[in-house]
């Protein structure tokens, strides 16, 4: 329905686009050059009238409907329902919903929810109509005062330019807002969070297992939340990862740029390069399927115990995973090596690899650390491979054949499935997104500034 | 170019060894190429280098064109010309840097003292730890001072203990002229010195190797006159110990250092002699357009 | 001034040559290895996702001989519609399977025996008899796709050398199979369910349309928001924004956006669309919105790219002839720009295809059997249903875990070529 009025309003506009250009070549008379912009300014000035504020009352409408509708159904509730704790009467809102839907609701509903289901549908209605005549008459009532206003002294080009340029600065802020967006909305929910768990014990607990007791007499479900065993879990994965990485990524940059000719380069880093754009659900399947079963056979072969959910499996695919993140970075570092350093040691009599090891390696150290420490914060990050191919059960151990969890793995675990959204476990996901911005936020930081520096300095 | 209005024939001015090939190209000359004759005596007696007929390719194109000259033991022979003239190209190929690019082809016969550089039983490696270059900006490495001397000697395996790389590196540097300068920061950075500076640690490091041939290409056109006067001072000392081939755009400075001036021309060879005789008495009309400004 | 004079070069040299060249040698190889061992990776994952797939495009079918009796579908022979509908078409099914092999008896054994055919078949019949009640009482010869375990077996991947217990299908239930398809009542055929349905419970009736269709209304949300915003910012950065602080703030915190793990962005859409905006959940649109957050800095990184490979001669002109900055952006460095801002969207859309981690968050992982056909009707995508099937154990769905893994990656293959051939078809060098 509302994408219809948003085609209407569009439709409308494009129209009025030509209605403005016509206004324009009739007041101009027969002399085009009396007129202070271009008609098709004109067009463009009318076009604006006629969709902008339309626009931004459809899209503030839009938005604020459901909630203001959710308001009014439970205002109309029967007060013993609206007595509820927050999140039964979630349940009931999500009856009510459903049922507006026309799905299949768990219990059977009583008369109080199909009342207010009725009116939850009622009062869309009559929503949903209010916008169309509103929009559409904004609409109008901007395309009727466009074409009035076009004169020959109308300065339409200056006009449209200001609101291109308008818009041209508010989608420049869309990335300052997705970041603010980020942190307000993890921030919220973990200070949420710690006022039901402190901040210390959060960060420095041993223990992690957030089935929180239904009886008291349940064993294994103490609701700890500390989470330095999926802290050390994310590390052992992420490092096995950059053992793999590191020196297959630094090597093949090596070769491409140092060694191959430009018909093998052309060929070969593509090809490495398939390995970025490989979505990472195939690589948890791959792990989990193909490669945890080869390593515990392996294992068991050589009479050694190895978790079906090794950290080894998990980190040796996500090593591969950033095979290419690394190499294509570390080429790029390597690239900006002046071919002046390299002269200057081939014309003392050095080899290749000397060069290499002696010059290159150290001139390039700066660019690499950063590209490498954006490679962990992209291991850190990382989460289909591990949900896939890594264990739930937080262990603290440095064992590689054990399993062991990570942060986003269990981030993944308490927001899927069945949740309600208040209990210290849901929160305790946003806690964990907040340490995980955190973290790769400053590794990040850190990464992209030594790599700036480093360019600067050959630049 | 009009190639056939030259009337200088090539002279030479004592008799050459049977040894040494003679200028006369016009059988080998390829049709073309847009070959010229040199003019001037192209034999030394006393050799460190002799190069005969050297073509050089950049994938299809010719940029050198049967080069023949030799340079003579502890002299310095200066290549002038104007820029893309090859004289750059030529030197590159004097210790194989031409084999850095892919697309290069060189074609004719280069010998240092008896050794034909572009042989397969020479080793690049030993090439050029035997003929060193410095180049047109000073690339030192992003070392400290001592370990840009010490790199050469270290590679090569050329001292055994601290105690004498510390001396190779004084020694060295003592020679360039710098050590006063930067005795007592050894271990700052090389990018930290001035560009003169920079240049000076460069040859530093050229000559710590002890090769037997230095090319030096255009060594001072990225500094200042005082960093140059200084660069060509040393030259002038070096000279005493090692042979040098310097590229220039400078006519003024390659009368100043140089005993012998080669002018290149388009991928030719046009013109080589005593360096007075060059700038005073140039036989060529080229040479002497050059000479005198009409182009560079 | 040299007055001690040194050793020679040349035998100094030569001294260490043969251990140099070894060096030189050795690491040559280290990075050859290192390179085919990427590529090997490469090899190895196509190669073990194929072997595992390919077979996945088949489908095994069993036709039996089925008696439509009026007896059971039309007992009152009205042909009533209500009547049709509800029938029990099951004991068309049961009764030809008994009289095929008429040995089998028990209980047990019997209901081993209707299993060979999958679950959806009285559906086809019921299907088949609405369409065209004249089949009433007639005996048809009728295709139905086999159960799973069947078709698994029949495919190879079953061993039967190994003991009963250990497999997934008894010794009498191979027997059967082979009975049929000695007489030829066992076919492969093209599966067309894995492209025309949506998920299941039943490996055999699981297909990939739902998903695909997730992954179309999702995506379309994506571009349709990320590459115009994508394109205005990149413009605004290049040709309009003064340099200032808060120009270098935006400008970091897009690099900064490029990094931020993906999950991260999942939890935004969960606390803000969902939670704060209302908005439901597993809907394509609340996917392409979180999906198009994080496209964004890719297509405005790849924009500013592509800006500033236009020459500011161009510019220069432009100004010159009396245009205003901005007709000067929208006619002439635009234009040129827009082919190299596409081929960073159609990266950015091929990696927004292949994303997973946040749609877990906002519920596009739930199990939804509809094909979707609206931008909020419930929905998963393509990525999220391999990973739903790579999580169940039966055989058959790793096969079709696989199928719509190569379905996948065609998808990413086709995207990216057509970037590569946009670049290539509209490079210019200045």
């Amino acid at each position: 329905m509302l994408f219809y009025l948003f085609v209407t309003v569009a439709l409308l506009s494009l129209s009025s686009y030509y209605l403005g250009r016509k206004r324009a070549f009739a007041v101009a008379g027969s002399h085009i050059r009396n007129l202070h912009s271009l008609p098709s300014f004109y067009g463009s000035y009318t076009a604006l009238w006629c969709g902008l504020p339309a626009l931004i009352v459809f899209t503030v409408w839009a938005t604020l409907q459901p909630g203001v509708i959710i308001e009014l159904v439970v205002a109309s509730l029967p007060p013993e329902l609206q007595q509820l704790p927050p999140g039964r009467l979630n349940l009931v809102i999500n009856d009510i919903k459903n049922l507006v839907s026309g799905n299949i609701v768990s219990s059977s509903p009583d008369a109080a929810i199909l009342a207010a289901a009725d009116h939850y549908r009622h009062l869309q209605t009559t929503g949903n109509a209010a916008l169309w005549v509103i929009v559409i008459a904004l609409a109008l009532a901007g395309i009727t005062y466009g074409w009035r206003t076009i004169s020959p002294q109308l300065r339409a080009r200056n006009r449209v330019e200001h609101v291109v340029n308008a818009l041209l600065i508010a989608s420049s802020t869309i990335a300052i807002f997705t970041t603010i967006g980020i942190v307000l909305s993890v921030l919220f929910e973990s200070i949420r969070f710690f006022h039901k768990i402190p901040v210390s014990e959060f960060l420095f607990g041993l223990q992690w297992s957030p089935q929180t007791a239904i009886r008291a007499d349940q064993t294994g479900s103490s609701g700890a939340f500390g989470m330095v065993p999926l802290f050390t879990g994310t590390l052992l994965i992420s490092g096995i990862a950059m053992l793999v990485a590191v020196p297959i990524g630094l090597m093949s940059a090596l070769y491409l740029s140092e060694y191959a000719s430009p018909k093998f380069r052309a060929t070969a880093k593509p090809a490495l390069e398939v390995l970025a754009g490989i979505p990472t659900v195939v690589y948890g399947f791959f792990a989990a399927l193909t490669v945890a079963p080869l390593i515990r056979n392996l294992g068991t072969a050589m009479g050694v115990h190895v978790a079906s959910e090794s950290a080894l499996a998990a980190g040796l695919v996500m090593g591969i995973m950033i095979i290419p993140f690394v190499s294509s970075l570390s080429d790029d570092v390597i690239n900006a090596v002046p071919q002046s350093m390299r002269d200057g040691s081939y014309a003392l009599g050095a080899t290749k690899s000397e060069t290499i090891k002696r010059v290159l390696l150290p001139a390039a150290l700066p660019g690499i650390v950063g590209s490498i420490l954006l490679a962990v914060s992209r291991a850190i990050g990382e989460t289909m491979i591990v949900v896939m191919a890594a264990g739930l059960s937080a262990n603290l151990t440095a064992n590689p054949l054990q399993a062991v969890t990570t942060v986003t793995v269990q981030i993944v675990t308490l927001l899927t499935g069945d949740q309600e959204f208040d209990s210290a476990k849901t929160l305790a996901a946003f806690a964990l997104g907040l340490v995980l911005f955190i973290v790769t936020l400053i590794l990040n930081i850190i990464a992209l500034t030594v790599v700036r520096k480093y360019r600067e300095q050959y630049e | 170019m009009n190639t056939t209005t030259i009337e200088v024939q090539t002279t030479l001015d004592s008799t050459p060894s049977p040894s040494i090939r003679e200028t006369s190209l016009s059988s080998a000359q390829i049709i073309g190429y847009d070959h010229q004759q040199t003019v001037g005596r192209i034999t030394v007696d006393n050799p460190k280098m002799v190069c005969r007929d050297v073509n050089v390719y950049y994938a299809k194109k010719c940029a050198l064109k049967q080069v023949s000259l030799d340079i003579g033991t502890n002299e310095v022979i200066s290549f002038i010309g104007p820029s893309g003239c090859g004289k750059s190209t030529f030197l590159r190929c004097l210790n194989r840097m031409n084999d850095t690019i892919p697309i290069c082809r060189v074609t004719g016969e280069i010998k240092l003292d008896q050794d034909d550089i572009y042989d397969k039983s020479i080793d690049v490696v030993q090439l050029r730890a035997r003929v060193g270059m410095v180049f047109q900006k000073p690339n030192p490495f992003p070392k400290s001072i001592y370990e840009n001397v010490a790199y050469g000697p270290r590679i090569h395996g050329m001292v055994n203990g601290k105690a004498e790389m510390d001396e190779l590196v004084h020694e060295s540097l003592e020679r360039a002229g710098l050590l006063k300068e930067v005795e007592s920061r050894m271990n700052e950075p090389g990018t930290s010195l001035s560009g003169g500076q920079q240049q000076r640690l460069c040859i530093a490091r050229a000559i710590a190797v002890n090769p037997e041939v230095i090319l030096m290409d255009e060594p001072c056109s990225a500094l200042d006159p005082i960093a140059t006067a200084k660069i060509e001072e040393l030259i002038d000392e070096l000279r005493e110990n090692y042979t040098i081939v310097i590229v220039t755009h400078s006519m003024q400075q390659a009368a100043r250092v140089s005993q012998r001036t080669a002018y290149f021309h388009l991928g030719n060879l046009i013109e080589i002699g005593e360096t007075d005789q060059i700038f005073t008495n140039p036989r060529h009309k080229l040479t002497e357009d050059y000479i005198t400004g009409r182009f560079g | 001034m040299n007055k001690k004079p040194q050793r020679d070069i040349k035998t100094i040299v030569n001294a260490s040559l043969a251990r140099r060249h070894a060096a030189e040698r050795r690491f040559r190889w280290y990075g050859l290895i290192a390179i085919s061992l990427g590529l090997v990776f490469v090899v190895l994952m196509f190669a073990n996702i194929i072997s595992q797939g390919y077979s996945a495009f088949w489908q095994t079918y069993i036709e039996l001989p089925i008696h439509f009796d009026s007896a059971v579908i039309d007992p009152e022979g009205h042909r009533d519609p209500h009547v049709l509908e509800n029938a029990d078409y099951a004991a068309l099914i049961r009764a030809s399977l008994r009289a095929q092999f008429p040995h089998v008896e028990g209980r047990r054994n019997l209901r081993d025996l209707y299993n060979l055919v999958s679950s959806n078949a009285p559906f086809r019949l019921r299907s088949q008899v609405l369409d065209n009640p004249e089949i009433i009482g007639t005996e048809q010869s009728i295709r139905m796709l086999a159960s799973a375990t069947v078709d698994t077996f029949v495919k190879g991947n079953i061993d039967r050398h190994i003991d009963e217990s250990l497999r997934s299908i008894k010794n009498q239930e191979i027997a059967w199979v082979d009975q049929l398809q000695a007489s030829g009542q066992l076919k492969q055929r093209f599966n067309t369910i894995l492209f025309s349905k949506g998920d299941s419970r039943e490996p055999e009736q699981a297909g990939i349309r739902g998903a695909l269709m997730g992954s179309f209304y999702t995506l379309v949300v994506t571009f349709l928001l990320s590459f115009p915003i994508g394109v205005a910012t990149a413009v605004y950065l290049e040709e309009f924004a003064p340099k200032n602080r808060w120009t270098d703030l935006i400008e970091v915190n897009i690099n900064n956006l490029a990094a931020v793990p993906s999950i991260v962005f999942g939890l935004l859409g969960l606390a803000v669309f969902i939670n704060f905006f209302g908005l439901p959940r597993s809907a394509p649109l609340v996917g392409g919105l979180v999906l198009s957050l994080m496209t964004l800095p890719v297509i405005i990184i790849a924009g500013r790219a592509a800006l500033t490979s236009v020459p500011p001669s161009i510019r220069e002109a432009a100004l010159g002839m009396g245009a205003s900055k901005l007709q000067m952006v929208g006619h002439h460095v635009l234009p040129l720009a827009i082919p190299g801002m596409l081929t960073g969207a159609i990266i950015g859309m091929a990696r927004a295809l292949g994303e997973s981690a946040p749609l877990l968050m906002i519920g596009m992982v739930a199990f939804i059997a509809d094909v979707p056909g609206s931008f909020t009707d419930p929905a998963t995508v393509l990525p999220v249903q391999i990973y739903l099937w790579a999580d169940l154990p039966e055989r058959a769905f790793v096969e079709r875990t696989s199928a719509a893994i190569m379905v996948l990656l065609a998808f990413m293959i086709l995207m990216n070529g057509l970037a590569i051939i946009l670049r290539k078809r509209f490079e210019r060098r200045w």
